[in-house]
């Protein structure tokens, strides 16, 4: 048995001593110790049976011990902590879990708007995810110095400025609500579609964010953004062993072997989809969710519902403008129309500053050229293309089509 | 929880917000309990700046004069029991709708 099986219960348990005791920093020490003290105990006296019960009872102890022996700090929490009593009363206990569930709250504080977004991200996956510092630096290819000064940071400003421990109000979820699930997808994001290195994909940080959703699914399961996303994510995830070449390449949505999808990944995302989208307007995770099933649902790319998901595009536009979505929907209008009415579409965008240093940008105006046998056009824009992608498998990629058009 | 809205003015040409919106708002700080102090400052063609130097030479200038949007022009104390509640009392003052309210906690010593 080690650490890494209580991943699981090492949020719960955080969470819950957060609640009680108001302090960040006392519940990461104290959870730790009462897994170390488990690690120890369980082998000899056996798994007791709540263990979760036994883990929280073994922090409590422990965190009480340390009250205690430093009276300043005690005096600083328990100022704390009767106004959290007073402002949150405790969650009725899970019926399937000896532990009650609390992490909402810990979620929404580590995405609050007030601390930075990396930090939100960085502090999600250490106190959510169970990731040890080492490995959120890991994942984002800094330091773990670095890291970790910057998880200190979060920390002292949640426990400095008085960020507090709470899921916010009806009348403010829907405004916070998006927060939390930008921090989830961001991880998936730079899981899925590295925004650096050698690797395209990060796997394992992909998979720690369908993790995370599904707690947020757990915990929310009215929330129907909160379902829009793991199925987005699933959805896209499905796709990954196809997406990859043997040596590593990028292989395009247009090239992948569909047989190679994970098709049970795929249903229950389909799932999703239907309960995102049923009930009243969908969010943008769900119209999201929607045109990437229609991608999952086709045979090949000739036979992809290329209409519904333009219409879902001008959906998606409505809901959130922003340049990378309308890049996507001229993809979308060049399968329907033809590469010629995409094209006019990506040239509208040529003045968007934020898609002057996006490369997926570039790439499409080089394929809809090529398309058009406009080879000395699709050359410059993959040369574009080229010096802008961050990862090598992106740049390999535009280097094999510089030497299909032959230009190299 | 002491924390400190401060409030950085906007454009005096373009503001929106009403004498009456601040009376309506500072009335609602009074009435909510949770005023601590606050002051409106004076335009800043009217401030002075003073520095000492190594040898304990003060000098004495007229300004400063800073780019309008980081003009400071009042500011509250409000005591609240968390950064959630001192938001939503910036979110609603007037001020952080012609220009900014920064939001800080006060430190106990």
């Amino acid at each position: 048995m080690d650490s890494a099986v209580f991943r699981e219960e090492r949020g719960r348990l955080l969470a819950a001593l957060v609640r009680r005791f108001g302090d960040l920093d006392l519940a990461e020490d104290v959870a730790s110790e009462a897994i170390e003290a488990a690690l120890v105990r369980w082998p000899v006296d056996g798994v007791p049976d709540r263990p979760g019960a036994w883990l929280l009872t073994t922090a409590r102890r422990r965190a009480v011990d340390r009250l205690r022996r430093d009276r300043t700090y005690a005096a600083r929490l328990a100022i704390l902590q009767v106004e959290a009593d007073r402002a949150d009363p405790a969650p009725p206990a899970d019926a399937t879990a000896d532990l009650p569930d609390e992490r909402l709250q810990l979620f929404f504080t580590c995405a609050h708007p007030a601390l930075p977004a990396e930090d939100r991200v960085a502090l999600t996956l250490r106190c959510l995810a169970g990731l040890t510092t080492a490995e959120v630096a890991r994942a984002f290819l800094v330091p773990t110095a670095t890291m970790s000064k910057r998880i200190v940071r979060a920390k002292n400003k949640i426990r400095e400025a008085r960020i507090p421990f709470r899921v916010p109000g009806a009348d403010e979820l829907p405004s916070r609500l998006p927060g939390v699930l930008q921090v989830v997808y961001s991880v998936f994001t730079e899981g899925y579609a590295a925004s650096s290195g050698d690797a395209l994909q990060r796997l394992d940080l992909a998979a720690e964010a369908i993790r995370l959703a599904r707690i947020l699914r757990r915990l929310l399961p009215g929330e129907r953004e909160v379902a829009g996303l793991l199925a987005l994510m699933l959805l896209v995830f499905a796709r990954r062993d196809a997406r990859t070449g043997p040596s590593g390449e990028l292989v395009l949505l247009e090239d992948q072997d569909r047989s190679r999808w994970d098709r049970p990944m795929i249903d229950e995302g389909r799932a999703l989809v239907e309960t995102a989208l049923t009930g009243g307007a969908p969010g943008p995770y769900g119209v999201q969710a929607a045109i990437a099933a229609l991608h999952d649902e086709a045979a090949s790319v000739e036979s992809t519902d290329w209409p519904q998901i333009v219409a879902l595009y001008d959906v998606l536009l409505a809901m959130t403008p922003s340049p990378v979505v309308a890049v996507n929907r001229a993809a979308a209008v060049a399968m329907r129309d033809g590469a010629e009415a995409g094209l006019a579409l990506l040239d509208e965008l040529a003045d968007e500053p934020r898609l002057r240093a996006y490369h997926p940008y570039a790439s499409a105006r080089g394929d809809l050229l090529t398309r058009l046998g406009r080879a000395a056009d699709a050359a410059a824009a993959y040369r574009q293309a080229l010096e802008l992608a961050g990862t090598e498998p992106e740049r390999a990629h535009a280097r094999r089509r510089l030497e299909e058009i032959g230009d190299s | 929880m002491k924390y400190m809205l401060m409030i950085y003015a906007g454009s005096a040409d373009e503001a929106q917000c009403t004498f009456e919106d601040w009376v309506a708002y500072d009335k609602t700080v009074k009435d909510a309990g949770v005023f601590v102090s606050g002051h409106t400052l004076k335009d800043l063609t009217t401030a002075t700046t003073v520095q000492v130097d190594a040898a304990g030479e003060a000098t004495v200038t007229d300004g400063p004069y800073a780019e309008t949007r980081e003009v400071l022009g009042g500011y509250y104390i409000i005591d609240v029991p968390d950064l959630d509640v001192a938001l939503d009392w910036a979110r609603r003052c007037p001020g952080a709708r012609d220009g900014a309210v920064v939001v800080r906690p006060v430190a106990e010593f």
